[in-house]
């Protein structure tokens, strides 16, 4: 491990996380805009040109309001919760690939892979991750001492545990076809067919769990405005409460690179055709752009599931039919092999 | 290096293990048991078994912990934790707390004694350890494995069969 190396990597993780603080800050102005624009309106257009400058108006105004501790509250776990929050869903990118190795038109000696460290078990870790995550939302509603967010908690833990189950098992049909838990792996298996294609059943499974993993319409009980206030963050004021604000925003991006990774080929170009003369890195933005997009579109389309539907969903629908995409995933590779 | 990582990782496990004993609160209790899962995790990224550190969070506390908080928030901690602590089970715990002692020591004696009669450790790195580690599941330890499912699978019937009873009534 030169010097090199260790430059090259804290350079990687300064970058990627810059880059992904910027996507939160313009995913929650891109919110604004397209849910103006599904509902006829223009959405926020005052702060700059177009309202480019509101994100950073936002932040400033959270920044500076008051911060209110609320009497009642186990305080350790009320300030820790918003931070495991946020830490977990932030750390996820490490290991997700950005683009094929590069020495970046020959500045280094050697080329150096676009992602923060290639680990053996990728998968497993942004998994390991994302059920974390769940901890900032339940304790959140728990140390605020306060009924709405109870509930609000209640209902996340219960949620999160239910998909995590089908998001997990419709994974393991990719993992049985590249056979590695590497997410360098993945990408580079899907140099000529991206999985979407092989697993259907596996990526339809994955998505709608994905829109419950992170809280988002039409699964967004624990916060569900009209019954539960604002559920596990409503005794949250000013910067903490825009963490819980960033790290929902952060988990999607997550899910949405996980998404282009495991089932759209990650930074490959189309099937058959290549890269079409776009660097890789383009190829990935775009494709995540694309399921972030999905996102709001989506949130702002579909009405909210009753809790009781969504359990049902969850157990009775998602995870037979993730168990049968594993089962026929296996029977396809031992018949055509 | 990894030496002072084996023993700041040791020293938080042991540590927070005590704090789940010792602490009143229920919710704290159940916090220090996922800081110590967390360290122990961090134990088997040292010995190479990234597979087991990731399955330890992922499974211990990223689901059956969630589970226990889960029970723990119907709790209300004010009222439990005025309840008088008991401590029954004295002479049962002495004697088991005395077993596990002796399998330790016998164990560290064993390995101290002939280090080299150790089997040696899977390849890691070209391969991955998961693959060596589903290798072994699927040959060596295929009948502990069976086994293990089986007994899984009966606790599972167990449950809906106990649950079902609740909602016939």
């Amino acid at each position: 491990m030169s010097v090199l190396w260790w430059l090259v990597t804290l350079v990687k993780v300064g970058v990627i996380f810059g880059a992904v603080l910027g996507v939160v800050a313009y995913m929650t102005l891109a919110e604004r805009k397209v849910s103006g624009h599904i509902q006829l309106r223009l959405g926020p257009n005052r702060v700059g040109p177009f309202g480019l400058l509101q994100p950073i108006a936002d932040g400033l105004k959270l920044m500076f309001k008051e911060d209110i501790i609320p009497d009642h509250v186990d305080k350790v776990i009320y300030l820790l919760a918003p931070a495991i929050s946020t830490v977990a869903a932030f750390a996820a990118y490490a290991v997700i690939p950005l683009g094929p190795p590069t020495d970046f038109f020959g500045l280094l000696p050697e080329p150096v892979p676009l992602q923060i460290a290639d680990v053996n078990i990728g998968i497993l870790y942004i998994f390991a991750l994302s059920s974390m995550g769940v901890y900032g939302i339940v304790l959140a509603g728990w140390s605020s001492n306060n009924k709405y967010s109870l509930l609000g908690g209640l209902r996340s833990s219960a949620q999160m545990i239910s998909y995590e189950l089908s998001l997990g098992m419709s994974v393991v049909g990719v993992l049985m076809m590249s056979g590695s838990l590497s997410l360098t792996r993945v990408v580079e298996d899907q140099a000529g067919l991206w999985y979407v294609f092989l697993q259907p059943l596996g990526f339809i499974i994955f998505i709608i769990a994905a829109f419950a993993e992170t809280n988002r319409l039409p699964f967004d009980l624990p916060e569900a405005e009209p019954e539960l206030v604002a559920g596990y963050h409503t005794e949250y004021s000013s910067m903490k409460f825009s963490l819980f604000f960033m790290s929902e925003y952060a988990a999607m991006f997550t899910i949405s690179a996980m998404a282009v990774t495991l089932y759209f080929g990650g930074w490959q170009g189309l099937p058959g055709l290549g890269t079409l003369g776009i660097p890789p890195v383009l190829w990935f933005v775009g494709k995540v752009a694309f399921f972030l997009f999905l996102f709001l579109w989506v949130r702002w389309t579909l009405p909210r599931f009753r809790y009781d539907q969504l359990m049902n969903l969850g157990w009775k629908v998602f995870l037979p039919l993730s168990l049968l995409n594993v089962l026929l995933t296996g029977l396809g590779l031992v018949l055509l092999r | 290096m990894e030496q002072f990582f084996f023993f700041l990782f040791a020293a938080g496990a042991v540590i927070s293990a005590l704090l789940v004993i010792s602490r009143r609160n229920v919710m704290h209790c159940a916090l220090f048991l996922v800081l110590t899962f967390f360290f122990v995790a961090a134990i088997f990224v040292l010995l190479k078994a990234e597979f087991l550190a990731a399955v330890q969070v992922l499974v211990y506390a990223g689901a059956i912990m969630v589970l226990f908080t889960f029970v723990i928030f119907l709790v209300h901690i004010p009222r439990t934790e005025k309840i008088r602590q008991t401590f029954r089970q004295k002479n049962l715990a002495l004697a088991l707390g005395l077993l596990l002692g002796l399998e330790v020591a016998y164990i560290l004696y064993g390995t101290m004694a002939a280090p080299a009669s150790l089997p040696a450790a899977a390849p890691v790195g070209a391969v991955g350890n998961t693959e060596s580690f589903g290798v072994a599941l699927f040959t060596r330890f295929l009948f502990p494995f069976e086994v293990v499912s089986v007994l899984l699978l009966a606790a599972m019937i167990g449950a809906i069969v106990l649950a079902k009873k609740e909602i016939d009534r």
